[in-house]
This record gives C-alpha cells, sequence and structure tokens, in this order.
C-alpha cells in the first residue's frame, strides 16, 4: 500500500519516525517519593525535589527501571545494563530545576522493532531506535489570568519512556498503525495507560519527503505534542504537503520545530533550527550510571504476558481465525480475552462472528467498555451453546441478544420468559405450514410452474406466523417436500 | 580552669560528663564571644535562643542519660546546609530570606547527636571562593593578625571561611564545611585550625546548596584532630537520599587516633613543590617530613604527573556542574524575584541582581564548556584527565600509606588582595584541587607559623575511605608541631 503523493514535478514519498512520550505506570515519580495520579488538585503531588529546591536530589524509583525494561522486552530490544542519566539545560516556568533528567548518549533500552497490522491482514516491521527514561515537566497554564500564567508542577518528575521509531513510515496511515500498535504493547505490558487524551502518550512526528525511488533523507520537521492518533495523521499529511510545494517552488525545507493546530488544520513553525536550545547535555552528577543486573532482565522476561503478536499467531492457529479478525480481537487485552472466554470449548469460528458482530455493535452502541460490557462473555458463550443445541435459530438469537443488550440477563432466562425457545415440534410446524400453503394457491402455482425463488417467500409467513420460534431448515423441507413434492 | 571557650571538643565532652558544667553554661560563654567578635562578620544569622532552648534539652537529656555523641557542644553550621526553619542562603543574594522547610541530612545528624547549633556562618557566595570576599553578607575577617601589620585585615580563606574563624576566634567549638577544591582545607590552614573533607560518599549532600555535586562533600572543622574525629563521626554514613553516598559502615575514628604510625610510608609528590613555593612553606613541609620520620614512618618520593593539569581540569568541571545546578534559582518558587516583562526578562534581572560577579563568572565559563561544539574539547577531555588524576592517586597508594603536602601556597593574605585577578586567586587551591578531583579524603593542620606570625598549614591525603590512617598520622603529627599559637585576642 504505497502512499504516493503527485506533485507537479513528479511522485513523492513521506518519511516519518515518531518520538513517542509515554507516561510510565507507577505510584511515585522517577526520582522522587511524590504520587503520579491524574487530575489531582494543582501542586498537591510536588515534592521537595519536584519543585527544585536547594540542596534536593534525586534518587532513581526502581519501579520505572523495571517498566522501562519490561517495555524494551515488549519491543524485543536490546536492554543495556549500563545506562546514564543526563542533564538535559533549558530555562522554563514549569521546569524547576532548570534542567531535565534525561538519558542522552546510553539509554536503558536500544534497538527493537514493532509490527505493523495492516488492513490486509499482511504485516511490516518498524524499526525502534531507542527507548529512555526522563522526567515530565510541569505544566504552565496561560488562560486563567490576563497577564499572569500559573504553574501546576503536578507532573513535574513524573517518569516518561520517550520511544523513538526509526524513519521507517511512509504514510499517515502506517503513523497511526504504528501508534495503535504500540498503545496496544503498552496496555498489554501495564507500563502505560495510553491515554492520549490525558497526555499519558503524547508523539511528536519528525516529517520530511523525498522522491519515489530516491533514497535520500531530506530536511525533517519535527511536530510536537499532537494529542490524538487522527491528529498525528493530518499533521503528517499537511506537512508532507506543505515540504512538497515547498520544493516544487524551487525553495528550501529549514530544519525547525513546528505545532499543529488541530483547530485549522494545519502545522506551524515554533522554532527554527538557528533558535534551537543548546541543551548542554552532560551526565548528571547526582545520579551514578544506572547499572541493571542479567538476572534483573530475565526475571521480568520470565513474566511478560502474552503480547498481540504472540496472541494473534495463536488465535489464527488455534481457533483458525483470518488475520484480519486476529489483529482486531487482540488489539486490546480485555477484547482477546472476551473472545477467548467465549470461544472455549465452543464453535470459535461463531464465537469469532458474534463477538466482532453483534457484540461489538452494541458496544459501539451502548458506549460501554469491554472492561464494562453490554453483554457478559459468560452469557454470551451460553447463548452459542443455546444456538448449537437447537434451542435458538439464528434468527432468534439476534433477538436474544437483543434483549440481553437490554436487560443484562442470562440468555437461557430470556428464553425461558419470553418463551423464545425455537420450535422443532414437526406437528405443529406442519399445521402452519399447511395453513400458508392453503391461504397462497396461485403462489403454490407459481412455484410448481418453476419459480422456486419463491420458496423463500413462504418461509417468511411461516416463520412470521410462528413468531419466528419455527427452525427455519424444518420449515425449509417441509415446503418443498409439500409444495414440489 | 581553662576558659569554657578555650576547651576542645573531647574536652568539653568529658566534663560535661562529669557535671562540671552545663551545656547551657557551656553554649552562654560561647555565644559571649560570637557577640564580642561580630566584626569578624564570621556569622550570617545567629540563633542564640534556638541554642540556648537546645543546649536546656541537651542537659535535661544528660540528666535522663540519653545524650548523643556530641551533646550539648556548640557548633557553627556554614550557611550552605539547609536548616529547618532558619535563613540559609549560600551567602547569595538570590537566597535571601529563604527558610528551608527542611533539614540538611548532616546537620540534621549533629543535631541528633545532641550538638547545638550558634547559627549560621558566612562563606563565598554559593562556595565560589578562596578568601570568602564574594559572601553577599560581607567579608568574613580572619582573626589572625600580621606581626608587622596588626592593623591589617586579612582573609580567613574559603569558601568555609565564616566557619574556619568562628573556630579559631573561640565563638564555636567546631564547625560544619564543605569542600568542592579546598573549601574546608584552605581556610583551615588560614585560620590555625584542623579541618578534614572525608572521601566522596562518606557524608550526605542531601540539603547542602549544591555547588559541583561531583566534588562537593561535608566535613569537619575543629581545632584538634581528635575533635574532627569526633565531628565526622556524627556528619558521617549513608543516606538513601543522596544516591551517591557510600553504603559503608562508619568507623570510629576516634579509635584510630593510637599515636602509633611506626613502619607507615609517607608520600612526598615531588610535583608540590613548585618554583614559586614559598620558602616558609617549604620550610613547613620538611619539617613535617622529619615529624614523621621521628616518630618511626618512612617517607617515600612519589610522582603524581598529572597533578599539573588539576586546576585548569578542575576549572572546567566545577564551573559546568555549577552551570546546571545553579539553573534552579529563577526567581519563581524561593529566594529573589525581580519582575521583567517577560518570562526571559525576569530571569534575567533576578538573575544579574541575584547573583556576584565570581557566581556569575563561572556560571559563564560552565555554560561556554558544556555547548555544543566545545563539550568534547573542554568538559569531555576534563573528565578523561579527572580519571588520570584519580589513576595518579591509586598508583601511588600501591607504595604509600598517606601522602604529605602542604595545604596553600601562602598564608593567609590582605582583605582586597589579588581580587581583581580571578586565576591568581584560583590558585591558592593548587595542593587540595587534586585530591577533590580524586574524591580522596584530605585533612589540614596547623604546623607552624610564618615569619609574620600567620598559621601555615599541611595536608594529609589518603586512600578512599581509608580516613583512619588519615587522622593516625595527623594526630602523631599535631603532637609534634605541638601548636599552641592563638589568634590575637583569644
Amino acid at each position: 500500500m504505497a502512499y504516493i503523493i503527485q506533485g507537479d514535478t513528479g511522485d513523492w514519498e513521506i518519511v516519518i519516525g515518531l518520538e513517542v512520550h509515554a507516561q510510565v505506570i507507577s505510584k511515585a515519580k522517577l526520582f522522587s517519593g511524590a504520587a503520579t495520579e491524574f487530575g489531582a488538585e494543582p501542586n498537591t503531588q510536588v515534592s521537595f525535589i519536584d519543585a527544585g529546591f536547594p540542596g534536593m536530589l534525586p534518587v532513581i524509583n526502581e519501579i520505572c527501571v523495571e517498566q522501562a525494561v519490561r517495555t524494551g522486552l515488549g519491543l524485543k530490544a536490546k536492554i543495556n545494563l549500563t545506562s546514564v542519566f543526563a542533564r538535559k539545560n533549558y530555562f522554563y516556568a514549569d521546569l524547576p530545576q532548570g534542567y531535565q533528567i534525561s538519558q542522552y548518549d546510553q539509554p536503558i533500552v536500544g534497538e527493537g522493532e514493532l509490527i505493523l497490522d495492516l488492513p490486509d491482514g499482511g504485516t511490516r516491521t518498524v524499526g525502534i531506535e531507542r527507548l529512555h527514561l526522563e522526567q515530565d515537566a510541569g505544566k504552565s497554564i496561560h488562560d486563567m489570568h490576563p497577564s499572569k500564567s500559573f504553574i501546576d508542577l503536578n507532573r513535574s518528575g513524573v517518569a516518561l519512556m520517550e520511544i523513538v521509531s526509526k524513519p521507517d513510515l511512509r504514510s499517515p496511515e502506517e503513523a497511526g498503525l504504528y501508534l495503535t500498535k504500540l498503545r496496544s504493547i503498552l496496555r498489554y505490558l501495564e507500563t502505560c495507560d495510553g491515554n492520549m487524551q490525558e497526555g499519558s502518550m503524547r508523539c511528536d512526528a519528525n516529517v520530511s519527503v523525498r522522491p519515489v525511488g530516491s533514497t535520500e533523507l531530506r530536511t525533517r520537521c519535527e511536530i510536537k505534542n499532537v494529542n490524538s492518533i487522527r491528529f498525528v495523521q493530518q499533521a503528517i499529511e499537511y506537512e508532507a504537503r506543505r515540504h512538497i510545494d515547498v520544493y516544487e517552488s524551487g525553495g528550501e525545507i529549514r530544519q525547525e520545530t513546528r505545532l499543529f493546530d488541530s483547530v485549522k488544520g494545519e502545522t506551524r513553525s515554533m522554532r527554527s533550527k538557528e533558535h534551537a536550545h543548546d541543551y548542554r547535555y552532560f551526565p548528571d552528577p547526582d545520579l551514578l550510571p544506572l547499572v541493571i543486573r542479567q538476572d534483573f532482565v530475565d526475571g521480568i522476561k520470565a513474566g511478560l504476558p502474552e503480547l498481540p503478536d504472540d496472541k494473534k499467531a495463536r488465535f489464527m492457529a488455534e481457533y483458525g481465525l483470518n488475520a484480519y479478525d486476529s489483529g482486531v480481537l487482540v488489539a486490546e487485552k480485555a477484547s482477546a480475552e472476551f473472545f477467548e472466554t467465549v470461544a472455549k470449548g465452543r464453535d470459535s469460528k461463531m464465537a469469532c462472528n458474534w463477538v466482532m458482530g453483534d457484540f461489538f455493535a452494541a458496544l459501539n452502541a451502548t458506549a460501554k467498555t469491554i472492561e464494562d460490557p453490554p453483554v457478559s462473555a459468560a452469557n454470551l458463550g451460553q447463548m452459542i451453546d443455546l444456538i448449537k443445541d437447537g434451542t435458538l435459530s439464528g434468527r432468534l438469537a439476534k433477538d436474544v441478544f437483543a434483549l440481553m443488550v437490554e436487560t443484562g440477563k442470562a440468555p437461557a432466562v430470556l428464553v425461558e420468559e419470553r418463551g423464545l425457545r425455537q420450535v422443532t415440534d414437526t406437528g405443529a410446524i406442519e399445521a402452519a405450514v399447511d395453513a400458508v400453503i392453503a391461504a397462497n394457491a396461485d403462489k403454490v402455482a407459481q412455484v410448481k410452474d418453476g419459480k422456486t425463488t419463491l420458496l423463500g417467500w413462504f418461509t417468511g409467513q411461516v416463520m412470521k406466523a410462528t413468531q419466528g420460534k419455527a427452525n427455519p431448515a424444518m420449515v425449509n423441507e417441509m415446503l418443498s417436500k409439500k409444495i414440489l413434492g | 580552669m581553662t576558659q569554657l571557650t578555650d576547651l576542645t571538643l573531647a574536652e568539653a565532652r568529658d566534663r560535661l560528663t562529669k557535671g562540671e558544667f552545663t551545656a547551657v553554661e557551656l553554649t552562654q560563654a560561647h555565644l559571649k564571644v560570637v557577640e564580642a567578635k561580630r566584626s569578624l562578620n564570621a556569622f550570617i544569622v545567629e540563633t542564640p535562643d534556638l541554642a540556648l532552648d537546645a543546649a536546656k534539652a541537651s542537659d535535661a537529656r544528660r540528666q535522663a542519660g540519653t545524650n548523643g555523641s556530641m551533646d550539648g557542644l556548640p557548633i557553627g553550621i556554614k550557611d550552605l546546609f539547609c536548616t529547618e526553619g532558619v535563613q540559609t542562603t549560600a551567602a547569595s543574594h538570590i537566597l535571601e530570606g529563604f527558610k528551608p522547610p527542611y533539614e540538611s541530612t548532616v546537620s540534621g545528624k549533629l543535631k541528633a547527636a545532641g550538638a547545638i547549633s550558634l547559627g549560621k556562618l558566612n562563606l563565598d557566595e554559593f562556595a565560589m571562593g578562596s578568601s570568602n570576599q564574594t559572601s553577599y553578607f560581607g567579608a568574613v575577617e580572619n582573626p589572625w593578625k600580621k606581626t608587622s601589620d596588626p592593623k591589617a585585615k586579612l582573609v580567613p580563606g574559603g569558601s568555609s571561611g565564616g566557619s574556619a574563624a568562628a573556630v579559631a576566634a573561640r565563638m564555636v567549638m567546631a564547625a560544619t564545611g564543605t569542600d568542592t577544591g579546598g573549601s574546608i582545607r584552605q581556610p583551615a590552614a588560614f585560620c590555625g585550625i584542623t579541618g578534614i573533607k572525608p572521601t566522596y560518599g562518606r557524608c550526605s549532600r542531601f540539603g547542602i546548596v549544591a555547588f559541583a555535586s561531583s566534588l562537593d562533600q561535608a566535613g569537619p572543622m575543629a581545632r584538634t584532630v581528635r575533635d574532627c574525629a569526633i565531628m565526622l563521626g556524627a556528619m558521617a554514613g549513608y543516606d538513601p537520599k543522596d544516591s551517591t553516598s557510600v553504603n559503608m559502615a562508619v568507623p570510629d575514628f576516634e579509635k584510630a587516633l593510637t599515636g602509633d604510625i611506626r613502619g607507615l610510608k609517607v608520600g612526598i609528590p615531588k610535583e608540590y613543590r613548585p618554583d614559586g613555593l614559598s620558602d616558609e612553606v617549604a620550610k613547613v613541609w620538611d619539617q613535617g617530613i622529619e615529624w614523621l620520620k621521628a616518630a618511626g614512618a618512612t617517607p617515600v618520593e612519589i610522582s603524581l604527573p598529572h597533578t599539573k593539569y588539576a586546576l585548569a581540569t578542575y576549572y572546567i568541571i566545577a564551573p559546568a556542574e555549577c552551570s546546571s545546578n545553579l539553573a534552579r534559582y529563577d526567581g519563581l518558587r524561593y529566594g529573589l524575584r525581580v519582575p521583567g516583562k517577560t518570562l526571559d526578562d525576569m530571569y534575567k534581572k533576578t538573575r544579574a541582581a541575584g547573583f556576584g560577579a565570581e557566581v556569575r563568572r563561572r556560571i559563564l565559563i560552565g555554560t561556554y564548556v558544556l555547548s555544543a561544539g566545545y563539550y568534547d574539547a573542554y568538559y569531555a577531555k576534563a573528565q578523561k584527565v579527572r580519571r588520570l588524576i584519580a589513576e595518579d592517586f591509586r598508583k601511588a597508594f600501591e607504595s604509600v600509606d598517606v601522602i604529605l603536602t602542604p595545604t596553600a601556597p601562602s598564608a593567609a593574605f590582605g582583605q582586597g588582595e589579588g581580587s581583581d585577578d580571578p586565576v591568581t586567586m584560583w590558585l591558592n587551591d593548587v595542593f587540595t584541587i587534586p585530591t577533590s578531583m580524586a574524591g580522596l579524603p584530605g585533612l589540614s593542620l596547623p604546623a607552624g607559623l610564618s615569619a609574620d606570625g600567620l598559621p601555615l598549614g599541611l595536608q594529609l591525603i589518603g586512600r578512599p575511605f581509608d580516613e583512619e590512617t588519615v587522622f593516625r598520622v595527623a594526630g602523631v603529627m599535631e603532637t609534634a608541631a605541638n601548636f599552641t599559637a592563638k589568634p590575637e585576642g583569644v
């Protein structure tokens, strides 16, 4: 699915690398004991360390290290047993120390990979350049006072993982798939909640273009802090077009940092390379190099959950599902678990169809979540059992499912309460069939003259007469026997 | 009976135990000197009321038998240590009025051991200086006078100049210092007292206003080797709040003072005898070697070839770290704020008004050596040289147990002298900086007087975490030197 942009001078392709800042799930901050909960009152989760008070010193939070290693392993990446924290120096009102503690030339996680699940069921591997740990800054609030800015330091010092991809992505769609997959892996690992609205996952996109067939890397622009997957895609699309227009009108692209304006749908310059900060990185003398042991890494590895790629492969092998369905089901750990509960010991194809079809539709329609589903996996499984044992026809099952969504009751209960059991009693079906035949002699004649497609109409009439409860297969069989002989 | 203010820590401790006087009496005696010697400008903040309350509590503890190792002993705290509820300034305008809501680990440990703080001692601004003339709160005067010019005001050395002057003038029995490139040892030498910079990592840096994090280390300043040993015992120890503090047991340093150094090998670095070394300093050094020989130790000539690069290396690394460490003083959350039209304008105005010339100079140097394109040529290279300096010492300590050098190239000089040339001023620390770069323990003790009646110090350098050998040798030298001279009026 090559993504080509046609320009006036020829075809262009986009080169994209993404930097994702993922907030580490941990109770305390990276270098202090302050809490990290989202949504607390401003400046209530701030230690003297986070506020940059004199004489305060950082002490590494082991849980955050563990989470970074876990994420690195989930990205099949090299774990660096020795890594170094460095100071990134710049002045800003929400950066109390005057520097951010980050990792520079020796990150905790090196090269890895991430597999994109393409819509056609295929896959594409994207390289991960590195993952490093760093502190978040505080938050500046500029709209609460006409001339003053307010600072909330709750976020100051919270642990982030910066996950940098190689410039391997070639379209806005791939960028979206990358973010979706990365978020899926982070959630499986429980190392980041992946919530872009709350800012616990933020994305910077590095974008450049080049003529199709070229292998050069042209000057890139960095688009900062785009807070949804859709906006990332829009920003890339806009930025690529801008580059092509500049090149085709004989101009040059300057390396710069740009901001995406989601209202106008455009990017605009934030600062150029000439005005770029000189961050004066140097190893933080308050922290010794971070040295972890191989057995620490091995212990985390042993406790890793089954990740989306493995689960997808297993779903294909174990349940006979196709790549697309498997990919959809494993995207969220909870939906994969839901499916497995439904499918366990049952017809897995049928389970897949019901989960992907009516269940997901109900999920959307009710705006509920997979964690608090409109129909429980146990109930959906039970309903499939009722189809299999003949209690419900497919048609009745749809009705029962709708009632399950409405009432939350178990399917067996609904079948009893509402008398929705499928009728398989030959006598009762025959009576209904006979009545329909008797009332429609003209149509019977047409069928006999060869218009057999009308048989379906007869079936419908019989089903209507039995309030949908007659076994459709038995009705069909009886109708064709009685009319066609 | 000796005056209470003339006692050593060890003597006062023992006599408090015997009940010969109370902590309140001892504290009151010292507070009188603090008042009488106020013109030395050794204190930035005096806390007599807090001290007397603490002394009463100390006497109560002694009654109850729950007293600590330094109970009731009046000390001073260098104003680089954060003290809960008591103004802490680092001698800078930018922190004027700042009362930390927390206590530094070291000052907290001293208080927990029962020591009575009489207040916060003056220093060079942010501990940057070697003469205590860069303090926003004014220069500190050395209580010692030249016999040739008794009116001239001399510097006490720096940066722990207030600490050294207060101890020498008997305002306090001992004081905390911090040493980044010589800030305990050089003022100790200038004021005729003893001070030790322990091994980097021995004392917690938590709550000490940072200057150069990879070099800063707290240590005691007192009038005897034994007093330093007692006080270091109360200051030292692993602190989980400082990632660079070392998790090692703290030995009983006082027990190391056996008086027996027979068979020890003492390194005499040949590179520490530069052309410009004053004859007086050279003479005291030679005398020191003789004392050690007489006590049964063997001097061994050693080479520390990278010493000549130490000063230049230090003046890259320390400013680099300081430029980053001092970025937090931005006028936003505490201390001085000078309003501006924009955020950048406020930064500029606040920092221009808040920092003195020497601090600004070092921030500029540090910013420069870390900037893109210069990092490798300066900072990265300096780190390499630093490793070579440490390696020199490591090799030397394969053949010797301790190293003896002068502490400073001269005796105390006059206020105003040399302050127009920062590089000359920096040369004061030429003998102390290599030790700091290598993170080794270094002790300065008074060894004699110059012809002009001023104290001269010798430095003993030990292996990492071998303060005990340093104390043992220092104890022997102290006895041999029998340094009984006192500043005028004490």
